[in-house]
């Protein structure tokens, strides 16, 4: 019936807890109904697991058309109904100059430019930043 | 005016989200091989995929046609998106920004029409859908050469 694509239907994306914060990291092709389920665990893993911030690093995503903003957009702003805040992490150039063009600036979104930044902004103490004043090294 | 030719590369069926998938990495790997670089090819696939996506939601599933066109020394890729599905009865409405019939954003196909060079729709009420693309390497073809 349909061509042979790599990576069964409906597949679990993973979602990993780190601290109070879920990473979630999207890779390649996602189909429309593991962006649906994804969304779905996003919401339950929340209420799991009291997390009050939601990663995506989609860092690892080639295209993102209005189909996937928008599933990224519920996300958010589902997970803030959870009370939890959601920041979309390490989109690429490309992807952004095509949203733009397409007509999809998703302004409710917050976007970081890669996992770690995200991380900090939702969470300043889940990663370790080295911030000594100035630190000489003998060469 | 320099003639386009072209041979059909592939169709592809499109029945359900799997071959939404298929329908991209086919543009992606086509483009690729035909030159297009990396922006080129998120748009192409991009609006690729906003079109399938309507065959497929709007059009009741159908099929796309890739071909690959040269034109002088130009190197481009058009798509054809046809359904057999009930037709657009309002192609102006239907471009517009923030009209949607099928619960989408309402962006497909506006937004597919400014990620490609060239677009047409052929429609006619219950007989079917067809929409045409035209991607140009490095940009459309023939630019003003008058004047310099």
């Amino acid at each position: 019936m349909t061509g042979p694509i790599h990576g069964s239907p409906g597949a679990h994306v993973p979602v990993l807890k780190l601290g109070g914060i879920l990473l979630v990291t999207l890779q390649g092709e996602l189909h429309d109904r593991a962006a649906e389920q994804l969304q779905q665990d996003i919401g339950e893993a929340i209420e799991a697991s009291s997390v009050t911030g939601v990663v995506i690093d989609i860092s690892g995503v080639e295209i993102v058309d209005s189909f996937l903003g928008r599933v990224f957009a519920e996300i958010a702003a589902q997970a803030k109904l959870l009370a939890a805040q959601t920041v979309v992490a390490g989109m690429r150039p490309a992807v952004a100059i095509t949203l733009v063009e397409l007509g999809l600036t998703l302004p409710g979104l917050r976007t970081a430019l890669d996992a770690q930044q995200a991380m900090l902004m939702l969470d300043p103490a889940s990663v370790p930043v080295p911030h000594s004043p100035v630190r000489r090294e003998s060469p | 005016m320099t003639e386009t030719s072209g041979s059909v590369t592939a169709c592809l069926p499109i029945h359900s989200d799997m071959d939404l998938a298929w329908v991209r990495q086919h543009v992606r790997q086509t483009a690729a091989q035909l030159g297009f670089g990396l922006v080129e090819q998120t748009k192409l696939v991009t609006a690729a995929s906003e079109l399938a996506r309507n065959t497929l939601v709007h059009g009741g599933g159908g099929q796309v046609e890739s071909t690959a066109l040269t034109s002088g020394i130009s190197r481009g890729l058009r798509l054809t998106f046809r359904d057999e599905g009930p037709g657009i009865t309002d192609i102006q409405r239907a471009l517009s920004d923030g009209y949607t019939s099928g619960g989408g954003l309402g962006l497909g196909l506006g937004g597919a029409r400014r990620l490609v060079h060239e677009f047409s729709i052929d429609s006619r009420p219950d007989e079917g859908t067809a929409v045409t693309v035209i991607c140009w390497v490095g940009g459309a073809p023939h630019p003003r050469q008058e004047g310099r």
